[in-house]
């Protein structure tokens, strides 16, 4: 938690609404999302109640199960949701651009349009990943038969909130929690941020009312039931349980007026259970809307583009369903990916928020200031040749805690590199910072026109831009894993003993 | 209630300390601790409120919702009922499904056959009986039975009762544990039998995980049997390291019913419980120093006539103001452990506190308590109090670099990069 | 105990290495030492041993100032030995290294150019981008601080041959920079350390260890043995009466001098602040750890140690603060280049946070305690390994700043703990750990 954001939650508990951390929006959000609100069962692991889905605020689609305690009915959910899921996603494969070919990849085919799921909250995206890893091992033969979309749900669910999900800067399947909370400060605590409706009434408080006042009000179950997944026990108690044996009763007197009377009266007590959480969602995609798109909002939503176009390939060339261990030589790789993307995610936000910049100078890993000197055609002699090593002198407020020595770039000139000369306190408060410029200016023995900056020019420059994005290290193939991590794994002979796993 | 006179107190021996703390309570009996409470001693020790309340015996559910901040917790009766199910199917048979599991893979304890003895049950019940003579009596038998184990008898305990001393006060606990001898896997058949806790819960292990809080809940909650069952050796005069500082968890597996077993090193957890359970002890000078005039008589006396409510001991105001008199120590974090954390929370609040948003925001406010005192420092419209003038140049800097990047426009999403 | 006998119980040590190495009956050796226990000389030692057969062996250090030093060491005691070192493409040769480079000490960033060399030295990262070779010989230096990714990428080099693993398991675990929970618990984790996935992996390897600290003082090694190798426990190779630090220049009445002579006497001291809770660049703290170095250089301290056979004064550069975050080394820094200050010389101080102290060894240590003015404790200040760099570090003295209320900091620190199945359990853990070091630093 830095000094700057805990600032802004200090400013936004006094105004008694939200503060922006952020001047623009580092999530895409897709023209066409599709919201996804799941309830589960308590008690049990990935046993849905229902689920209320759709791109259409006014049309939402309710799935529920009708007799909860019946083990059979979650195939048939997971059919059903199968059959909303899989045409969303396929309608966004309808077109494609061609991609040139780079040293690594020959030509290729990307979907112009990704699919994306939005959940009130992360804990919604885990019990996605549940679901999918409860179906996506299921065969349409064997003990426990399930309908053939069953399993392919299953892989998509686990693409959405196992893969993509936890990675920096992938929007395919996002918790509308985080995202509100990595863009405004609230004046409560980030604990109480994960309660949706709280989170979204201090950013958007209703008219004539502080959002401290209307989130207390939206913490209350009786009033604005959950956001899931967890349903509240109270709800469980009063509403749901009775009408579970109720439902019970009359099947068991073969009455089935009566259980078509009890089914009807548990949806819709699981619809008013669903649909205000529905609304608070649409209203925070609104909210985030409103926001402008970061500069880098295009590029990464072409990553998650491309990461698409390849999962569904992977599934049309019959590539076998995401293992349940993954190998010691995948575990690195997805390690690999995950800290190159942070870095990246993080390098992007402070290049294209000026907000997000300020944090680091108050970290000391950034200062801003005003230049006070240059001089350009400073030089250095290396072998034979003279390098262009301009000087810059620079006059800041910030703490400089930085060491002569270390690399600096600064976001308004991202491929250049600048070293750190000298810190010196100056006269007039503040520091005096000395700094050589050491690439970006051409390849000619003078810097070229432009890429040297001018006196009183305001600059910043951060540590963290000018760190090199190495050269990822080689890891051997899965069937050459050394013996310090185990050997080889098995060969995947998940078919039979997967398919086995149990339900009962 | 009477004007309170400050008095100098010295801090009075157990019996002051005990009589003190029955009259903090008043004429209604003591809450009894159990496992969970016992194990949420460890979740906020520095909170002398909770401590004061606990030691006293008050019931903090019922003084939360008498001055308006009901506190909400609940378990969905499907939770319930499935716990319940899944015990039964573990321990049926006289739990001839659990030894098993130990025996197999990966596990693959040596465990004697047993003999099951299912101490809830009275061999000749009394109904009449009341239920604390029940209670001791269920003691004694937990005692004998295991004075049987330690002589090598391998006894598989259901439902023991045992004894803990929490604060001077005899705190029972009697979980769904079951204690029972084994040798771990390697271990050589002349090495002597250990007695594992063994504690079922029915969330569920999923590819050989489970959520992290609730395992973390489960192996405090058994580090208090392992005690408990420690002392009750000592007690019969047997080496108390008989009791392993391993416990089994059983849980479901991955999506289905089958239960598993895992093998949980609770030392942590035993070493913080002891912990708390010493500090206990120390409440003797908080009390001392408390003022007279705090009370939390929870009591109503029964109606005068019918359909009226009886009179209530002590006042909402009152008892509220009693607590302001008692020093709390929030954070966020209480919402899942204490019944008093609303009413905390909006103290917190309406005082302006940076405990409010939470320790690590305090943290990085450098150590001012207050967050109007916090933004004045910030803003700069108020000095620095002594001691605080660093923590006023970090605030000054982050309010110049929030306020400085808001009038900065940036990057366009379709402006050119590099720019100079 | 003498120190002949020490001597021969610790060669008998490095003998059974190099048996259960040379006999080839296991693919790899484990070797835990802890701080200052001789695991620099031991790779010297065997690698020569290694490579007098005329193998190849490769040599794996974690930062390139480890790498230089190995190179350094072999150097100077196997003259006739040819080294390779394997670089990145702006590497610069060190001055120390300078003398030494010639026929039997080659710089590359190609590994085919080092075809001559038979021990070939580089930093992990750089193995990790070599794709082609194999060695019949592999030493691992700090493994425990290595992470398991990053023995993935290295480890083919040496998958066919036999491998050393030597490393300290008290200090600093590896870490990622994102979460890697999903995959805690599993012999697969990539976040582990390179000894513990290959234990798990191998559990039947062996682990012998060093058994004395030729660093830490008699004063030290106890209380550093008990908080932080509990299990393992280790001796100093020294005893009391071999070392001595004393002032030319006599104590005056000031609290810096008094925490001094303590230190002088005892081997530790506590330097004491009034409670309060600061920012992290809690100036007064800052004030003191530069203040108590320069005291030291001031009054002319000398470090005497009979048994290695040295009398010297200790000069800025034997002295170390150690710090947990970088933005208070900085303020120390700063501190210590005031004009006075700078004039005596007391910009030579190192100034580090824990992470790059580890493995570095100074005469004496200032620490500026990881929860000195914090009002809450979190788990990055807690733990173990952070304190353990910080506090053995030393050959003769140990000065720990922080203000008064660490103990009650402690007391009121909540446990909750997320449990992962699993996942080998530290125990006694950072919470045991501070205690004992703060009860035998008599410190409040």
């Amino acid at each position: 938690m830095s000094t700057l954001t805990a600032l802004a939650r200090a400013r936004a508990a006094r105004a008694g609404r939200a503060v922006p951390i952020t001047a623009v929006r580092h999530v895409h959000v897709s023209d066409e999302p599709l919201v996804v609100i799941p309830l589960m069962q308590a008690g049990e692991a990935a046993a849905p109640l229902a689920v209320m889905a759709g791109t259409d605020r006014g049309a939402p689609t309710l799935l529920v199960v009708a007799q909860p305690r019946n083990r059979d009915q979650r195939f048939e959910f997971l059919t059903a949701f199968a059959e909303l899921l899989v045409p969303y996603i396929d309608a966004r494969r309808q077109h494609t651009e061609t991609v040139e070919a780079t040293r690594s990849r020959e030509e290729w085919e990307r979907c112009t349009d990704a699919p994306q799921l939005i959940l009130p909250n992360p804990g919604g995206v885990e019990a996605l990943r549940l679901l999918g890893r409860s179906a996506r091992f299921r065969t349409v033969d064997g003990p426990y038969p399930v309908d053939a979309r069953v399993p392919l749900l299953g892989r998509y669910l686990t693409w959405f909130a196992d893969d993509r999900a936890p990675m920096p800067g992938s929007s395919v399947c996002l918790a509308l929690t985080s995202v509100l909370a990595q863009h405004w400060a609230t004046g409560q605590s980030a604990l109480e941020d994960q309660h949706l409706p709280a989170l979204l009434s201090w950013i958007d408080p209703p008219d004539g009312m502080s959002g401290a006042a209307a989130a207390l009000l939206a913490e209350d179950p009786d009033v604005v039931p959950p956001a899931g997944p967890a349903t509240d026990p109270a709800f469980d108690t009063g509403v749901l349980a009775p009408l579970v044996r109720a439902q019970e009763e009359a099947r068991a007197a073969d009455d089935m007026r009566a259980v078509a009377k009890a089914e009807e009266e548990l949806r819709a007590a699981l619809a008013a259970q669903l649909e205000p959480t529905w609304e608070t969602v649409w209203r925070g995609i609104d909210v985030l809307r409103a926001l402008p798109a970061a500069a880098s909002d295009e590029l990464r939503w072409q990553v998650d583009r491309g990461r698409f176009t390849d999962f569904m390939t992977g599934i049309e060339d019959g590539a076998p369903p995401q293992p349940k261990r993954p190998s010691a030589v995948a575990a690195a790789r997805r390690l690999a990916d995950l800290e190159s993307a942070q870095q990246s995610y993080d390098r992007t936000q402070a290049i294209d928020d000026p907000l997000v910049l300020a944090r680091y100078r108050v970290g000391g890993e950034a200062f801003a200031g005003r230049i006070t000197f240059v001089d350009a055609e400073r030089q250095e002699i290396k072998g034979k040749r003279a390098w262009p090593r301009p000087l810059v002198v620079m006059q800041t407020q910030d703490e400089v805690i930085l060491r002569p020595g270390v690399k600096l770039a600064s976001p308004a000139r991202v491929n250049q590199t600048v070293r750190l000369r000298a810190v010196r306190p100056a006269e007039a408060g503040g520091f005096e910072v000395e700094l050589e410029l050491q690439s970006g200016m051409g390849r000619g023995k003078t810097p070229e026109a432009g890429s040297v900056p001018a006196v009183g020019e305001e600059r910043c420059y951060a540590t963290f831009l000018a760190e090199q994005r190495g050269t990822r290290p080689e890891l051997p193939d899965a069937d050459q894993t050394p013996w310090t991590h185990g050997g080889p794994p098995w060969p995947h002979v998940a078919r039979a003993e997967d398919q086995a796993e149990e339900w009962r | 209630m009477s004007p309170s006179v400050p008095q100098a107190t010295a801090a009075p021996g157990p019996a002051g300390t005990a009589a003190r703390l029955d009259a903090l309570r008043g004429p209604v009996p003591p809450r009894s601790h159990d496992a969970r409470t016992i194990a949420a001693l460890t979740v906020n020790p520095g909170c002398s409120r909770r401590a004061v309340l606990d030691a006293a015996g008050v019931d903090k559910r019922k003084l939360a919702e008498r001055i308006g901040f009901p506190a909400r917790y609940g378990q969905s009766p499907f939770a319930i009922t499935r716990g319940l199910a899944f015990e039964k199917q573990v321990k049926a048979d006289n739990c001839a499904a659990l030894l098993e599991l130990l025996r197999a893979e990966p596990l693959h304890f040596d465990v004697p056959e047993h003999e099951y003895v299912d101490l809830g049950v009275e061999p000749e019940a009394d109904p009449a009986a009341p239920a604390s003579l029940d209670r001791a009596a269920r003691y004694e038998r937990t005692r004998q039975a295991f004075a049987r184990v330690a002589a090598g008898e391998p006894l598989l305990a259901d439902h023991p009762l045992l004894r803990l001393d929490v604060g001077g006060r005899a705190a029972y606990v009697e979980p769904d544990v079951v204690a029972l001898s084994a040798r771990p896997a390697g271990a050589s058949a002349s090495a002597p039998a250990r007695l594992y806790v063994a504690e079922v819960k029915s969330f569920a292990v999923i590819d050989g995980q489970a959520d992290p809080a609730k395992v973390g809940a489960a192996a405090t909650q058994a580090a208090v049997y392992v005690l408990a069952l420690r002392r009750l050796f000592t007690e019969l005069g047997v080496d108390p390291a008989i009791v392993a500082d391993d416990v089994l968890l059983i849980c479901p597996t991955d999506f289905a019913n089958k239960p598993s077993a895992h093998l949980l090193d609770v030392r942590r957890q035993i070493a913080a419980v002891e912990r708390q359970l010493a500090r206990l002890p120390r409440i003797g000078a908080l009390i001392a120093e408390l003022d007279p005039a705090v009370d939390f008589d929870l009591a109503v006396d029964p109606p005068e006539a019918k359909g009226e409510p009886g009179r209530e001991h002590r006042s909402a105001v009152e008892l509220a103001k009693s607590l302001t008199m008692v020093e709390a120590r929030y954070a966020p974090e209480c919402v899942t452990n204490c019944e008093m954390a609303f009413h905390c929370r909006s103290e917190a609040r309406a005082a302006g506190a940076a405990d409010a948003l939470g320790r690590s925001v305090r943290d990085s406010l450098g150590g001012i308590e207050s967050l109007s005192e916090a933004l004045e420092v910030a803003d700069g419209t108020a000095g620095a109090g002594s001691g605080q003038h660093e923590a006023a140049r970090l605030l000054r800097a982050a309010a110049r670099a929030y306020d400085e990047a808001l009038r900065v426009v940036p990057r366009a999403a379709d402006g050119p990069e590099a720019d100079g | 105990m003498t120190a002949a006998t020490r001597s021969t119980e610790a060669r008998a040590v490095i003998e059974a290495v190099a048996a259960d190495l040379l006999c080839r009956a296991h693919r790899g050796v484990i070797v835990d030492s802890p701080p200052g226990a001789g695991k620099s000389t031991l790779v010297v030692e065997l690698s020569e041993r290694l490579a007098r057969n005329g193998e190849r062996v490769m040599i794996v250090a974690q930062t390139n100032e480890q790498v230089d030093d190995l190179v350094e060491k072999i150097a100077q005691k196997h003259p006739t030995l040819v080294l390779g070192r394997l670089t990145a493409g702006d590497y610069e040769v060190p001055e120390r290294l300078a003398p030494f480079r010639g026929p039997n000490l080659a710089f590359s960033s190609k590994l085919p150019e080092l075809a001559a060399a038979g021990i070939v030295l580089a930093t992990a990262a750089k193995w990790a981008l070599v794709k082609e070779g194999e060695f019949p010989w592999a030493i691992l230096d700090e493994a425990y601080q290595m992470r398991s990714d990053g023995l993935l990428a290295v480890a083919p080099r040496f998958a066919s041959g036999t491998a050393l693993f030597v490393g300290d398991p008290g200090q600093l675990d590896p870490f990622a920079t994102v979460d890697t929970d999903a995959w805690a618990g599993s012999p697969w984790d990539p976040s582990d350390s390179a000894v513990a996935v290959v234990r798990a992996h191998n559990p039947l390897l062996p682990v012998h260890r060093l058994p004395y600290s030729w660093r830490l003082p008699a004063t030290a090694a106890p209380l550093v043995a008990k908080a932080f190798y509990p299990f393992t426990p280790f001796d100093a190779g020294s005893d009391l009466e071999d070392r001595a630090l004393s002032f030319a220049v006599a104590a005056s009445s000031s609290d810096l001098d008094e925490s001094l002579e303590l230190a002088a006497d005892t081997g530790w001291s506590w330097h004491g602040l009034p409670a309060a809770h600061t920012i992290r660049t809690d100036a007064e703290a800052v004030e003191a750890c530069a203040a108590l170095a320069d005291r030291l250089v001031q009054r002319r301290a000398t470090a005497v140690d009979r048994a290695a056979g040295y009398e010297r004064e200790v000069t800025p550069d034997r002295i170390a603060i150690g710090t947990a975050h970088r933005d208070q080394a900085a303020a120390v820094r700063a501190a210590l280049a005031r004009p006075d200050r700078a004039a005596r010389g007391l910009t030579e101080v190192t100034v580090d946070t824990a992470n790059r102290l580890q493995g570095r060894e100074y005469d004496v240590t200032i620490v500026l305690h990881p929860l000195s003015g914090r009002r809450d404790a979190t788990a990055f200040h807690l733990e173990t390994g952070r304190l353990c760099v910080l506090l053995s570090r030393h050959r003769h003295a140990c000065i720990v700043v922080g203000r008064a209320g660490i103990a009650d900091l402690l007391d009121a620190h909540p446990h909750a703990e997320p449990v992962r199945l699993g996942v080998p359990v530290k125990f006694p853990d950072g919470w045991a750990a501070h205690q004992a070091v703060l009860a035998h630093l008599g410190a409040g």
